[in-house]
């Protein structure tokens, strides 16, 4: 895998409600693409995304090939406390990559 | 037989073109039901409160903007648990299931999905008490995602 895109407030007031967007490159192979001689390319997407906050588990996605290459994923969490939130793309080759952003809450 | 003329020629031509766009994998109206009912575990779905915005007219299957938000109000008590995205038409019927917490703030969740054909797009919610609730939307696809030649 390669480059992440993450978009997290530098800061926030307790009690917002923050937009986190994500972006990862991939080329989330379906797996049901044939090539020119009419070879299947094999599947390779990334099946599962995470977010933590301060360690805690608060979103996760599990992806199929109907998600665009580079999937994109933006939602939403509740600024309780400063802290860092981690965010992890796990890929059919049992590839993690991990980034990090951290928030300042007052 | 006799000898092909233009027009046999291209009627095949177009045969085998059609032959090569249905690959024999291909999601369908009851390959939704069933993966809709493999998530729901046969559970009834109550047919409001999500609303799924597509754009209605797509020139590219391969990246669709689609935003699914849920009427809660995300409180310890009472949130959405999942969201989950199916299509009728592209090989598969599952798109993303998306798993959320009370911490999430707002049930809202925006992503860009594959759509191999116009189709009908559904987002199921289940809350936190075990319910479903269900939101619908047809597009239009005119170049189509997942299945094209490299």
């Amino acid at each position: 895998m390669a480059r992440a895109l993450i978009n997290v407030p530098a800061k926030a007031k307790r009690g917002d409600i923050i937009e986190i967007k994500t972006l990862m490159s991939h080329p989330m192979e379906t797996g049901f693409r044939p090539t020119q001689e009419g070879k299947i390319i094999p599947r390779d997407i990334i099946n599962r995304f995470v977010c933590t906050y301060d360690g805690v588990a608060v979103f996760s996605v599990d992806l199929f090939p109907a998600m665009s290459a580079n999937p994109f994923i933006s939602f939403t969490l509740r600024a309780t406390n400063s802290g860092v939130i981690t965010f992890s793309w796990t890929d059919d080759k049992g590839e993690t990559q991990v980034q990090t952003a951290s928030i300042e809450v007052e | 037989m006799s000898t092909p003329t233009r027009r046999t020629v291209l009627t095949l031509g177009t045969g085998a073109i059609a032959l090569l766009l249905s690959p024999a994998a291909r999601a369908t109206t009851a390959s939704m039901a069933e993966a809709i009912r493999a998530f729901t575990n046969g559970k009834a779905i109550a047919a409001s409160g999500v609303s799924l915005d597509i754009p209605l007219l797509l020139e590219s299957g391969n990246s669709v903007p689609a935003v699914v938000k849920v009427d809660s109000p995300m409180s310890e008590d009472n949130f959405v648990r999942k969201i989950a995205l199916f299509n009728e038409k592209n090989p598969l019927p599952n798109v993303a299931i998306f798993h959320l917490t009370p911490q999430s703030g707002r049930a809202w969740v925006s992503t860009r999905i594959r759509l191999s054909d116009s189709q009908k797009v559904m987002a199921v919610a289940e809350m936190s008490d075990g319910s479903f609730r269900s939101g619908s939307i047809e597009v239009i696809v005119t170049l189509p995602a997942c299945v094209e030649q490299n």
